[in-house]
């Protein structure tokens, strides 16, 4: 089976702090460590589990520059058979869209069974692999949190839905999978398998060789832009709720509702 | 500005909680508009979540076919496409049937498409200005998106509070017809549910967390009451691991699990470091503890001093009632 | 001994003799070619270099093998085995002379003719009885006493008394055959009126032939051949049947020690031979099939001699996780057996994770040496484990919650995942650096001495006092220090102990270079883990000291002087941390220190020093989850509860972390404490008061001037 991952370099959430910069127009990315998108990651070693099941390949894809080869690397020294890098100045700025736009043109050049994503990244969007099923009208499902080859040219997966419940479905290839976290155990990947893969090549495309026209992606073709970032005002330390215990409880049911906590 | 639909998730014929939130992110797109609601399915319990809608939406448009018995946001997302007018705006809850639905749909539209907003900022007759959270909640964005030819947003469910009014009574109107046969690339087979040890307290928005504070293995109880009338699960710090009064998978901590939550109710958990380590995308963190000064206190949000073994259950009643009353 | 005396015995013996000497054959041919198989294995095994510094290993030779110096551990047993092992070098003259009488009866061994060999046969005729005696000892112990470390747990299969007592029935019944032959003699001798050899008064020997007094001849000549015929027998079988077996050891005991690792505290290369720089060309790292052992590694598996002392010792399998040292030698030695067998070829090899072991089971090792400190025969454990985990990384096979502190390492530095450029925080506080200014070294300031912080106590926050303490401790000797600030990466003590010794590495080599750019003299810390590395895992580098020793010189030197303890009536007691004690054997200066602390009661827990009962363990353990059924530190801290303490001292910020963490699981919070060695000296430092300026200095009259 040939599978597509499409991938993504994110700052590491859990290993930085993320403050706003002086200008107040982005966030600090001076001291910031980059690593592959999380769930991107589980998608990656999903993948590499199933070709090792059936055979087959992984291709890992990103959209980004050189800074992002490394994040191509790391899951080539994972398993993965081949990166790509698809960069091109033209792309920046893109939304979800934009970046599905891109990715449908390098789908399109070769022939993938099966596409996967991360359910979502940094910025939480969750969309790109729902808009590029969409594109190439694949089917598609997202949080997927099992995937089992059936024969026939079908899956059967199950999503991820409330309550910790399994949404068991078939689903027809090729098709477009998000993948949720905790589908498996990705393996480790030490420095010295990285160092064993540094000068492995790595194919790259941009617009022109993609025949995407520029106008359609990036800052350009973006329905949705980012205006600045910023942090909603919060007070230091605990509020101590003062009242009598009915009072305390009182207040503290008005704040989980606000906050989201009660439904 | 273009017309404002919302999609209605539902659950053996109720509608869910989030209709009222949608309503309420209509109303702050457009105060002047009357949205519509949309809901999908088949039988009586679509007719029964139609019903409960009209308190909050003056049109509803049912839309029933044999194949929506069950949600397949692949099937609904072919119907939707087929109803829908270009330009116009839909509200879906951003959980995970949204996530599914939303992405897709707004392709299939030529729309555009804003996830997991959490408010709206500025509306001009061709765009809108809202707020999203990135980074695990760490810092927050404003983003403008193009609506001239409309736009699909998934709202975060508890962003926008339900709308203090009257009661609407709207009226239902079927659009079944114009949705024809429906087939997918992706079959429904059947749900699993949880077993109980299956509890992934990573994927949970809220967390009643207990530490050292629960005493007992007999009082853990307390807490999965709370978290049964929240819809929370309950977690943990390393000691009730250790005492074995809860499985290692409950765990909150840089030696346990890292959650992201939206509500993380600290019970009786003094706040060692270890056990913050594992708590990220700064959520609202309430402290509850019978010492002053636990050190959880410098970093919740909300602090109560009072004894978990007595608060908790008093706090579970208030909920149920809460809950109670709201259904009715 | 004496020529066999012409008489009845001899035509019997001399008739035997084709018989003796067909024996003789057939046992020696049978050991060689058994002896040629069981080095099979360790022809294909990996390189190990065991040939160098020969006045050491003798002397480790003479301390360990004929000194049997760990014996006296466990007194009991300790005292057989020192019994029987003396016995057995004693009798080996003895018993190589009547094995070669029956095939060349006048033999004797060369220097015991005449009044020596007198000498030496009533020495042996104790010899043999004592060893008899401790036979029935020894299987009394088995079948009676039963101590719990013999015990075998249900997972790794049947117990082995029976097989025990089986070799200990055979080698009473050669004492006895030995004793037998020797009475036939003598009662041979008295049955001719020939001149009676004598037997130890009170021996076997001569208890039998007591009982032999009133034979016949022809009886006597009947028992002193099937005396002969059955030691002969026994001798061969015995010899034979070692090998398969932990008897082996008895062979194999004296090479073991010999080739036994000299230096503490170090672990080996990813490859023997093999220098960093080409290590990208070594296809495999550590050890995943049995193969991948070192040949020294493999005589370890031969070697052991199922004594029970490193698992009764090992804090992993005390707190119930699923580590047993014994059993992870006797598993590799049972595979070997069966994948080199003796009759048979070798069949292919598997690997070993996910057969013989399980990747919890290599997981869960402290590193903590307690196991390496008791075994007699000097087996090494943790070597092995490492090599284990350096296969496990290879190959990818890693706990989750390895990997996120693992990756914070290469990426940050540190397991935590925190910012480099807040790793000398802890300095910087604004009340602290009124105390004390910590310099950071680097191209403007320079320093005699390096203070190496290390991760935990640069970046969680109670450990920081411990590097605050520190930090004054070092200024009130005088000591013109630094620190490398955030230039100073994670020491990658554990990096390398977890197996990850590309990393290690990387980070070894970012360090190093960057003491060497600093220019000190020295380097002092106050964490053992960082210790040992900079020690044993660092090549190059100044000299290396403990805060501990620092201040316990402080203190003989008088620049140190302590106020007395204002609770006086709390009972102290010292934890020796594994890193500091066992592994470097650090235990002196950090009890002088206490001991010069006034009004301290100490008082020593049962396992102290070189038995000191680990913490739990320190740098990339505190993030595994082990499955176990009481942790490692609350079995730790009821000794001290058991010992009476109401305070715990340590010097070591991980042993810090888990005591800590174990009196609250324990429910001894409030009852019992733990504080640093370093806090604990900083806190009854004598300082002197700030001397008052009561003139203003010169500056300042100026400016007031100007104005």
């Amino acid at each position: 089976m040939e599978i597509l991952v499409c991938v993504k370099r994110v700052p590491d959430t859990s290993e930085n702090e993320i403050v706003l910069n002086r200008a107040g127009n982005d966030i600090e990315r001076d001291d910031l460590v980059y690593s592959i998108n999380e769930p991107d990651n589980y998608a990656v070693e999903e993948a590499l589990q199933i070709v090792g099941r059936i055979g087959g390949q992984v291709t890992v894809v990103t959209i980004g520059d050189e800074d992002d080869e490394e994040i191509l690397r790391r899951e080539m020294a994972m398993g993965a058979n081949h990166g790509i890098m698809i960069s091109d100045e033209v792309f920046q700025g893109s939304d979800g869209r934009g970046i599905a736009t891109i990715l449908k043109a390098f789908v399109e050049k070769g022939h993938y069974d099966l596409i996967l994503t991360g359910v979502q990244a940094e910025a939480g969007g969750a969309q790109v692999g729902g808009m590029l099923a969409a594109m190439l009208d694949y089917p598609f499902a997202a949080v997927v949190n099992s995937i089992e080859v059936l024969d026939g040219g079908k899956l059967k997966i199950s999503r991820e839905i409330e309550g910790g419940n399994k949404e068991f479905s078939e689903i027809d290839l090729p098709c477009v999978l998000s993948i949720q976290t905790g589908i498996n155990e990705p393996r480790y990947v030490g420095m010295r398998g990285i160092r064993a893969v540094a000068s492995v090549p790595i194919a790259t495309y941009d617009a022109s060789t993609l025949g995407i026209d520029g106008g359609a992606v990036g800052e350009a073709g973006a329905k949705v832009k980012h205006v600045d970032y910023f942090v909603p005002e919060s007070t230091g330390g605990a509020e101590i709720l003062s009242g009598d215990r009915d009072a305390n409880i009182e207040k503290l049911l008005e704040l989980l509702t606000e906050k989201g906590g009660l439904r | 500005m273009p017309a404002i639909f919302a999609y209605i998730v539902h659950r053996d014929g109720v509608a869910d909680d989030s209709a009222t939130e949608l309503a309420a992110a209509a109303k702050r797109i457009d105060p002047a508009a009357s949205p519509i609601a949309l809901v999908a399915g088949n039988g009586p319990e679509l007719d029964a979540a139609c019903e409960s809608a009209r308190g909050q939406y003056s049109e509803i448009w049912k839309i029933a076919n044999e194949s929506l018995a069950y949600p397949n946001a692949e099937l609904i997302r072919k119907a939707l496409t087929k109803v829908l007018p270009i330009g116009s705006v839909l509200l879906v809850a951003h959980d995970q049937f949204g996530i599914d639905l939303g992405p897709g749909l707004s392709i299939k539209l030529n729309a555009a498409f804003v996830s997991d907003v959490v408010g709206i900022e500025k509306v001009e007759p061709s765009s809108l200005t809202l707020v999203r959270q990135e980074f695990g909640g760490q810092v927050s964005a404003h983003v403008r998106c193009d609506i001239s030819s409309g736009v699909v947003i998934t709202v975060r469910p508890g962003a926008f509070k339900p709308i203090d009014r009257p009661s609407l009574s709207g009226k239902v109107v079927d659009r079944s017809t114009e949705v024809g046969t429906l087939t997918a690339g992706r079959r429904y087979l059947e749900t699993v549910m949880a077993e109980a040890g299956d509890v992934d307290i990573t994927k949970h928005a809220i967390l009643v967390s207990i530490g050292r504070g629960i005493q007992e293995e007999d009082n853990v109880g307390i807490a999965h009451e709370l978290a049964d009338a929240l819809g929370a699960a309950v977690s943990c710090s390393r000691p009730v691991v250790d005492a074995k009064w809860l499985e290692q998978s409950r765990q909150v901590g840089s030696s346990g699990k890292t959650v992201k939550p939206k509500v993380y109710l600290a019970c009786g958990i003094s706040g060692a470091a270890q056990h913050l380590a594992g708590i990220r995308g700064n959520p609202f963190i309430v402290a509850i503890n019978k010492n002053p000064r636990a050190p959880i206190f410098q970093v919740a949000n909300v602090g109560i001093i009072d004894d978990i073994l007595e608060f908790l259950p008093e706090l579970t009643t208030k909920v149920r009632e809460m809950h109670s009353v709201a259904a009715k | 001994m004496a020529a066999f005396p012409q008489s009845e015995l001899t035509p019997l013996l001399n008739s035997g003799r084709d018989l003796f000497l067909i024996i003789h054959i057939l046992g020696v041919a049978c050991f060689a070619y058994i002896i040629t198989k069981r080095l099979a294995p360790l022809l294909h095994a990996q390189r190990d270099f065991r040939f160098d510094r020969p006045l050491s290993r003798l002397r480790m030779v003479l301390k360990f093998w004929l000194g049997q110096w760990k014996h006296p551990r466990y007194r009991g047993a300790g005292t057989l085995h020192i019994l029987i092992f003396a016995g057995f070098l004693l009798l080996a003259l003895r018993a190589f002379t009547v094995l070669i009488v029956g095939v060349s009866p006048g033999f004797v061994m060369p220097f015991l003719s005449g009044k020596a060999g007198e000498i030496y046969n009533l020495v042996t005729d104790y010899a043999t009885t004592v060893v008899f005696i401790c036979m029935v000892v020894a299987i009394a112990r088995r079948l009676v006493f039963k101590p719990a470390r013999y015990e075998v747990p249900e997972r790794y299969g049947k117990a082995h008394t029976a097989d025990a007592v089986f070799l200990l029935g055979l080698i009473a019944v050669l004492m006895l055959a030995d004793s037998l032959f020797a009475a036939g003699k003598v009662a041979a001798q008295a049955q001719q009126g020939a001149p009676l050899e004598a037997l130890a008064v009170l021996s076997l020997p001569w208890v039998l032939r007591i009982g032999l007094a009133s034979a016949s001849m022809s009886a006597i000549a009947a028992v002193g051949y099937g005396a002969y015929f059955l030691h002969e027998v026994t001798f061969y079988f015995l010899l034979c049947y070692r090998p398969f077996g932990i008897q082996f050891h008895v062979e194999t005991s004296l090479f073991s020690i010999y080739f036994g690792k000299l230096d503490r505290g170090t672990i080996k290369p990813v490859r023997w031979g093999v220098p960093d720089e080409q290590l990208d060309q070594v296809k495999s790292f550590g050890v995943k099939t049995f193969e991948d052992f070192t040949w020294k590694h493999i005589l370890d598996f031969y070697s052991c001699a199922d004594c029970g002392r490193c698992s009764d010792n090992c804090p992993s399998n005390s707190a119930g996780r699923p580590l047993s040292p014994r059993f992870l030698t006797l598993k590799a030695r049972d595979y070997a057996f069966q994948h080199f067998p003796v009759f048979g070829g070798s069949n292919n090899s598997q690997a070993l994770i996910g057969s013989i072991y399980s990747e919890d089971e290599i997981w869960s090792c402290t590193t903590c040496g307690a196991c390496e400190e008791e075994c007699p025969l000097l087996i090494e454990y943790i070597d092995k484990i490492v090599d284990l985990r350096r296969g496990m990384i290879d190959d990818g096979n890693v706990p989750q919650s390895l990997q996120k502190p693992l990756k914070a390492l290469e990426s940050r530095g540190n397991p935590y995942g925190k910012m480099e450029k807040k790793r000398a925080d802890w300095a910087r506080a604004s009340e602290f650096q009124q105390e004390c200014a910590v310099k950071t070294v680097g191209k403007n300031d320079g320093a005699d001495t390096l203070y190496f912080v290390d991760s935990i106590s640069s970046y969680d926050e109670r450990m920081q006092s411990i590097a605050r303490a520190t930090a004054k401790i070092l200024d009130d000797v005088g000591e013109n220090f630094g620190i490398l600030g955030s230039a100073e990466k994670d020491s990658g003590h554990e990096a390398r102990r977890f197996g990850e010794e590309t990393l290690f590495m990387a980070l070894r080599d970012h360090n190093a270079e960057t003491i060497r750019a600093a220019g000190v003299q020295k380097i002092v810390t106050a964490d053992p883990h960082a210790y040992n590395a900079l020690k044993h895992d660092y090549k190059d580098l100044p000299p290396v000291e403990h805060i501990s020793q620092v201040i316990a010189r402080g203190v003989q030197s008088g620049k140190i002087e302590f106020a007395p303890l204002a609770d006086s009536d709390k009972l102290y007691t010292y934890h020796d941390p594994c890193y500091l004690g066992r592994h470097n054997q650090i235990y002196a200066a950090p009890r002088e220190v206490l001991d010069a602390i006034p009004g301290l009661k100490r008082v020593e827990m049962k396992r102290s020093r070189d038995r000191s009962f680990c913490c739990g363990g320190g740098g990339l353990m505190l993030f595994y989850e082990p499955r176990e059924e009481e942790r490692i530190g609350v079995q730790r801290v009821r000794m001290a509860a058991a010992a009476g303490a109401d305070v715990i001292v340590t010097a070591c910020p991980f042993c810090m972390t888990n005591i800590e963490d174990a009196i609250k699981v324990a429910g001894y919070e409030g009852k019992m404490s733990v504080i640093d060695l370093v806090e604990l000296a900083d806190q009854q430092m004598v300082r002197e008061s700030p001397v008052v300026e009561t003139e203003i200095p010169a500056v300042q009259k100026e400016c007031a001037v100007a104005r």
